[in-house]
C-alpha cells in the first residue's frame, strides 16, 4: 500500500541571468529561489492496483516517485509505502520496492547484463533457487536469452530496456515505481514491455505507480491515473470517469459506400476527418444513439465503430482546463 | 533488518561483487593499464637520485644508488597495488544521478565501492610483476629485509594503506555533494601526499621538522611505512606501533568519510537525486 499525504517538496535552485557579468556576480552573490516541485498531494494506493502517473514536463512525477523510493526527502507531508518511511530506506523495505528510471541505467555498461544480474542477486541476498526460478521466468517474458550475455553497450535501446527491467525485479519486488520504462521504444517494443509489466503485476500481486508519455501505455495497463500539473493533484480516478467528465463527445468512425453531403454530416455532429471514404465524427455523448441509428437507416455507410476521444485529447483538455484555473485564481 | 543481519548480507555479497569488480577491471584493462602508467614517477625520481648519488662518490646522505633503487621501485610497486579512482567515480555518479541506483540497494555503497576497487588488486599483481622482477634480478635486492616475519607486516602494512587510500579519496569524492565537482582536490592532495608520503623523495632525505609532521599525517602511512618496512628500516617492535598507528588512521578516515557521506547523502537527498 502507498499513502502520500499532503506531500511536498521544494528545491532551493540557484538563478542567474545569462551573460559573463552575471556569472562573474554569481561567484560572490548567489540568488536561490524556491520552488514546490510537488505542493500537498495526497493519495491512496492499494496492493496490486496499476496507476497511471500523469503529467506534463515538470509536473513533479519524477520527483514524487523518488520521494516514495526513498531517494529524496519530503520538504513536508506523510509518505508510507508497505508500512515503511522510504526516507529512512532501511534494508527490508529497499528489498520490497524497485525504481526504474528510462533515462538512468544501472547495468555495468561494458559488461554483459548476467552480470548485473548477479551482482544484484548478490546485494540482494537472493537465495539461489528463487535467483534461478526468477530469472527462468524473466526470460521466459522477456526474452532475455541472446541478449544477456552481449555487453550492454552493444544492446539496442529495447534491449537494454528489456535488461533494465529483469535486474530491476530480479528480488521480486511488490512495490513497482516505473518512470518512463517504454522512453525510445519502438512500438512493437512498448507493446512487449507493457505485457511485461501487466504479466508481472498479475503474478505476484504487485504494485504498480506507472509514468509514460505515451498514453497507450496508461491506457492499456492502468484502469486508474493519478494526474498532476504544477505539484498538485488535479484527477485521481478511473480513466472512463476522467474522459466522461472532460469529453462526454464520442467518436463515430464509419466507411462511404456512397456520397454523402457535407451538411448531412454536419447535422449529426462534428466532422473530425474526412479522409478519402473514411469519415470521424464528434457526437455529443445524448445524441450518439440516435445519430448512430440514423446513420445505419440512412446513410450509405459500413464498417462503424464508436469510441472515447484519444487519452491524448484528454490530457491535454485537463491540462488547460489546470491552467485557466490557475490563471483565474 | 538488524546491524548484524545487514552486516552478513553484505559479507555474503562480497564474493559476487570481488568476482563482478576484476571483471570490470579486465574489461577497461586498456584504461587500466594508461591509468597505472600515471603512476610512474618513482621511475623519474630514482633516475634522478642514482645520477645524483653517482656524482656524490656512489652515496647521498649515506643513500646509496642500490638504496635509490630498492627504495623507488618498491615504492612503485606499493603505489600501484593501493591506488584507486574511487574519487572520479563518486564525483561522476553524484553528477550524473546515477548515485541513486546505489543507493537503492540494500548495501552500504562503501561497500560495493571497496569490492569493485579491490577487485582490480589481481590485475595490479601482474601489472607489478615486471618490477618486482627487475628488482629480485638487481643488486638492490639485498637492501630488502630478509625477515619473514617483517615481510609478513609488510603485507599487512600494504592492507592497511590501501584502505587508508581508499578511505582518504572517498572522503576527497564526498565533498562533490557540496562543491559540486571535488576533482580539483586531488591536485591539492596529491601535492601534500607526494611530500609527506616519501612518493616523490625519501622521507630521511627531507628537514627533520617535515619528517616529525609527517608522522602525524596519513601520507605516511599509506605509502612510506609500508616501503620502508620492506627495506628492513625498522624491527618487528617498531613495526608493530607503526601498524597499530596506521590503523588508528583508519579508524579516523572511517569515521570522516562515514560523516561526511551521511552528511552528503542528506544533501543529495533535499537537492536532488
Amino acid at each position: 500500500m502507498i499513502r502520500t499525504t499532503e506531500l511536498k517538496k521544494h528545491y532551493r535552485v540557484h538563478r542567474r541571468p545569462p551573460g559573463l557579468a552575471a556569472a562573474i556576480k554569481s561567484v560572490f552573490h548567489r540568488k536561490y529561489e524556491v520552488v514546490p516541485a510537488v505542493d500537498g498531494v495526497s493519495f491512496a494506493i492499494e496492493r496490486g492496483e496499476r496507476v497511471g502517473f500523469l503529467g506534463p514536463n515538470g509536473a513533479g512525477k519524477t520527483t514524487t516517485l523518488k520521494v516514495l523510493s526513498g531517494l529524496l526527502h519530503p520538504t513536508s507531508g506523510g509518505v508510507e509505502v508497505d508500512g515503511f518511511e522510504p526516507r529512512r530506506r532501511q534494508a527490508d523495505f529497499l528489498k520490497r520496492i524497485t525504481l526504474v528510471m528510462g533515462q538512468k541505467q544501472q547495468l555495468i555498461w561494458d559488461l554483459p547484463p548476467s552480470e548485473t544480474f548477479a551482482l544484484n542477486r548478490a546485494v540482494f541476498d537472493v537465495p539461489d533457487a528463487v535467483f534461478r526460478e526468477t530469472m527462468d521466468e524473466l526470460d521466459r517474458l522477456l526474452d532475455l536469452g541472446p541478449i544477456s550475455s552481449k555487453p550492454a553497450r552493444q544492446l539496442s535501446l529495447g534491449e537494454r530496456m528489456k535488461c533494465e527491467l529483469a535486474a530491476a525485479l530480479l528480488h521480486r519486488p511488490t512495490t513497482l515505481f516505473l518512470d518512463e520504462p517504454t522512453i525510445g521504444l519502438d512500438v512493437s517494443m512498448q507493446v512487449a514491455i507493457r505485457e511485461f509489466i501487466r504479466a508481472y503485476n498479475e503474478r505476484f500481486s504487485a504494485t504498480v505507480l506507472l509514468t509514460s508519455h505515451y498514453m497507450e501505455d496508461v491506457a492499456a495497463l492502468c484502469p486508474r491515473v493519478i494526474v498532476i500539473d504544477k505539484g498538485t493533484l488535479i484527477y485521481d480516478g478511473d480513466v472512463p470517469s476522467l474522459v466522461k467528465r472532460l469529453h462526454p463527445d464520442k467518436r463515430v468512425s464509419f466507411t462511404r459506400t456512397g456520397p454523402i453531403a457535407v451538411d448531412q454530416l454536419e447535422r449529426l455532429g462534428a466532422v473530425v476527418s474526412h479522409d478519402g471514404m473514411r469519415v470521424v465524427l464528434q457526437v455529443p455523448g445524448d445524441r450518439v444513439h440516435d445519430a448512430v441509428v440514423h446513420m445505419l437507416g440512412a446513410l450509405p455507410i459500413t464498417d462503424l465503430s464508436i469510441e472515447d476521444p484519444p487519452l491524448e485529447t484528454v490530457m491535454r483538455e485537463l491540462f488547460r482546463a489546470s491552467h485557466q484555473s490557475r490563471k483565474s485564481s | 533488518m538488524t546491524v548484524a543481519a545487514r552486516t552478513l548480507a553484505s559479507i555474503r555479497a562480497t564474493p559476487t561483487l570481488l568476482r563482478v569488480g576484476l571483471a570490470e577491471a579486465i574489461a577497461y584493462r586498456a584504461e587500466f593499464v594508461v591509468w597505472m602508467l600515471t603512476s610512474t614517477m618513482p621511475l623519474v625520481m630514482l633516475g634522478l637520485w642514482t645520477s645524483v648519488a653517482a656524482e656524490g662518490e656512489g652515496a647521498f646522505a649515506q643513500f646509496t644508488a642500490d638504496d635509490f633503487i630498492a627504495y623507488y621501485l618498491v615504492t612503485l610497486m606499493v603505489r600501484n597495488l593501493t591506488g584507486n579512482w574511487v574519487l572520479w567515480q563518486i564525483n561522476d555518479e553524484i553528477r550524473r544521478g546515477l548515485l541513486s541506483m546505489r543507493l537503492l540497494r540494500p548495501v552500504h555503497p562503501f561497500v560495493t565501492y571497496a569490492a569493485s576497487h579491490f577487485a582490480s588488486v589481481p590485475l595490479r599483481c601482474v601489472v607489478v610483476l615486471p618490477f618486482a622482477l627487475i628488482l629480485a634480478l638487481s643488486a638492490a635486492r639485498a637492501q630488502l629485509t630478509g625477515d619473514p616475519a617483517l615481510i609478513a607486516l609488510f603485507a599487512a602494512a600494504v592492507l592497511g594503506s590501501w584502505i587508508l587510500t581508499f578511505l582518504t579519496l572517498v572522503t576527497l569524492g564526498c565533498l562533490c555533494f557540496f562543491i559540486e565537482k571535488s576533482m580539483a582536490l586531488f591536485e591539492v592532495y596529491m601535492g601534500v601526499f607526494a611530500i609527506f608520503s616519501g612518493y616523490l623523495i625519501p622521507l630521511p632525505l627531507l628537514p627533520g621538522w617535515v619528517r616529525d609532521a609527517a608522522d602525524w599525517t596519513p601520507f605516511r602511512y599509506m605509502l612510506a611505512f609500508p616501503v620502508e618496512t620492506l627495506l628492513g628500516w625498522y624491527d618487528r617492535g617498531d613495526v608493530l606501533g607503526l601498524l597499530g598507528r596506521q590503523w588508528l588512521f583508519v579508524g579516523v578516515m572511517l569515521a570522516i568519510a562515514l560523516g561526511l557521506w551521511r552528511a552528503g547523502v542528506r544533501r543529495f537527498e533535499a537537492y536532488g537525486a
